[in-house]
């Protein structure tokens, strides 16, 4: 099946010399849910704006349904709802124009009935005459998925979706989410939470310096998190690891005082009994263990760190 | 052509009039009676008819004037401007809509209010003075491209506007003394000629003009002259507009 979102060679240098993405290439399946995970500045913002049309790309294209966001915009942005980072709404309309208006920017004929229904999803209805200056930060950041879901999007771009959002609202947000999932809606956010992303994405990406360093399935990305670390410390350094051990591909580190050892913790034999066995034949005395399980977060700070 | 999204816009720029009615509609009411108290009945008492027109009904054209370009100009880039300022207009970028229906629902309705006041003060006037109006028709037609003209000029003031300071530039301080200077309260014939000549160079001065000969049927210049002006600074907008649009000046870049 073609992609709902291609993106190919897209690059974007703002009038300042800035250049916030630097040939980014990147297909989103219909229906899945893709986490891009990235720090501040990293063209998150940039790369969702242009595909939404709401900043013009330097070069590259940008396919959405296989229409041209810049070309057959009218096409591509009836297909797209979005939920920007920041809290704009118009203070002083009540939520349920502000709602309905949306819907008729893009073009929908006023339909009272999904409103309600949106509404009602995000357990707005009941604040539906109210101000929107009258809402809290949480209660702010629901109508603007009311907004974007008002005409019924087949692709939704959250950005940021819970910055500065409690636990409890998070949550709610996620079940939000989820259920937008069951209705076969194209799900994109962008976090820096990394619980985030594991919590609710099908696939991770990592962009950083307007570049993305990797995107991948979050079941292959968990069997790299269900990757777990033994730091074996040594009451005396060795300078080399027995020939006995050979087999365990273990690493040497702090000058010789230090074995490490990668296991698999979800396997069926993680090879460490037979270690421990094998250390003391070969003599080695031991001072300490500890285990250390390698989060996204290791691979993200890693990606991250080693490309700025 | 898409039309739900214009109505929309249109009506959502209504629905802002009316909720702040008083301040649309009442304060431009209490300036115009303002006007015609100190102007037309305090000064106007010992000025003769101009042109065989009462003082009163002579400056009516003129203040209708006034107050089209201020609201007009101050809706239309009002309108654009705040979705700037609070960021909402992030939705209105990523709408499927041209930039043609975005200026047709802003500057329709920035020109609509501004005409609806216009008729209120046209209302106002007829309670202090005797008006006539000897050419409805063009009267109309100078009173719809001044409206749609100015709306549109406020609504490139509005995407240009970096501050409220930029934003309030224009209608507060370059309007209101080409007003003034262009002959709202006096015909441009009563300055000395070099004075005259100066005049000439305020566009305005040829709106109102225009305006004022619908009325009474006396000018300061060629009312053909006065739609021409008017039609050629439409087309200098336009033709902005259009470089705006197509560069995405500040707004999607």
């Amino acid at each position: 099946m073609a992609p709902i979102v291609s993106v190919s060679n897209l690059v974007k240098t703002y009038a300042s010399g800035f250049q916030a993405l630097k040939d980014v290439s990147l297909d989103i399946e219909e229906g899945e849910i893709l986490a891009l995970l990235g720090p501040n500045g990293a063209g998150k913002t940039t790369l969702i704006s242009i595909i939404c049309g709401i900043v013009n790309p330097t070069s590259g294209t940008v396919l959405v349904g296989g229409h041209n966001v810049v070309k057959d915009f009218r096409v591509t942005r009836a297909m797209i709802g979005l939920v920007p980072q920041e809290l704009t709404t118009d203070q002083f309309e009540t939520v349920w124009n502000t709602v309905s208006f949306s819907r008729g920017l893009h073009g929908k004929k006023p339909d009272p009935a999904h409103i309600e229904k949106v509404l009602k999803d995000l357990s707005l209805f009941d604040k539906k005459d109210n101000m929107l200056r009258e809402l809290s930060g949480g209660m702010k950041r629901r109508v603007l998925i009311a907004k974007a879901l008002s005409h019924e999007p087949r692709v939704l771009f959250l950005d940021e979706p819970t910055a500065g959002v409690d636990v409890n609202l998070r949550k709610d947000m996620w079940k939000v989410v989820e259920k937008l999932r069951e209705t076969g809606v194209t799900i994109i956010l962008t976090t820096h939470y990394i619980e985030e992303a594991e919590e609710i994405a099908d696939r991770v990406g990592v962009i950083n310096g307007g570049k993305i360093l990797l995107i991948e399935q979050k079941k292959d990305l968990m069997k790299k998190l269900g990757r777990k670390e033994l730091r074996i410390e040594l009451q005396e350094p060795v300078s080399a690891i027995p020939e006995t051990l050979a087999s365990y591909d273990l690493t040497v580190e702090d000058s010789g005082h230090s074995l490490i050892y990668d296991y698999d913790s979800s396997g069926e034999r993680t090879g460490i009994t037979t270690l421990l066995t094998a250390l003391a034949e070969a003599g080695i005395r031991l001072k300490d263990i500890s285990t250390r399980q390698s989060s996204l977060e290791d691979i993200f700070v890693e990606l991250v760190g080693a490309k700025a | 052509m898409n039309l739900e999204a214009v109505k929309s816009i249109y009506f959502f720029e209504m629905a802002r009039t009316r909720r702040t009615l008083l301040q649309s509609v009442v304060s431009p009411v209490i300036s115009t009676s303002l006007y015609f108290i100190v102007f037309g009945a305090a000064v106007g008492s010992r000025i003769q008819e101009i042109d065989g027109v009462s003082y009163g009904a002579f400056i009516t054209p003129g203040l209708i004037m006034l107050t089209l370009l201020t609201q007009c100009i101050g809706n239309g880039s009002f309108g654009i401007y705040f979705p700037k300022f609070t960021g909402t207009v992030y939705e209105i970028l990523s709408s499927p809509v041209s930039m043609t229906e975005i200026v047709l629902g802003y500057v329709g309705a920035a020109a609509t209010k501004g005409m609806m006041i216009g008729i209120i003060i046209l209302g106002t006037a007829s309670l202090f003075v005797d008006l006539s109006i000897a050419h409805p028709f063009v009267m109309l037609l100078f009173f719809v491209l001044t409206a749609v003209t100015f709306s549109l000029f406020g609504f490139i003031i509005g995407i240009w506007a970096k501050d409220f300071e930029q934003l309030n530039l224009i209608p507060m301080l370059v309007i209101p003394p080409l007003v003034f200077l262009g002959g709202s309260f006096y015909s441009v014939n009563m300055l000395p000629p070099f004075w005259q000549a100066v005049s000439h160079f305020n566009p305005v001065l040829y709106l109102i003009s225009g305006f004022r000969w619908s009325f009474f049927e006396i000018a300061d210049v060629n009312p053909v002259i006065s739609f021409a002006i008017i039609v050629g600074f439409l087309a200098v907008l336009m033709g902005l507009l259009t470089w705006i649009f197509k560069t995405g000046y500040r707004l999607r870049n």
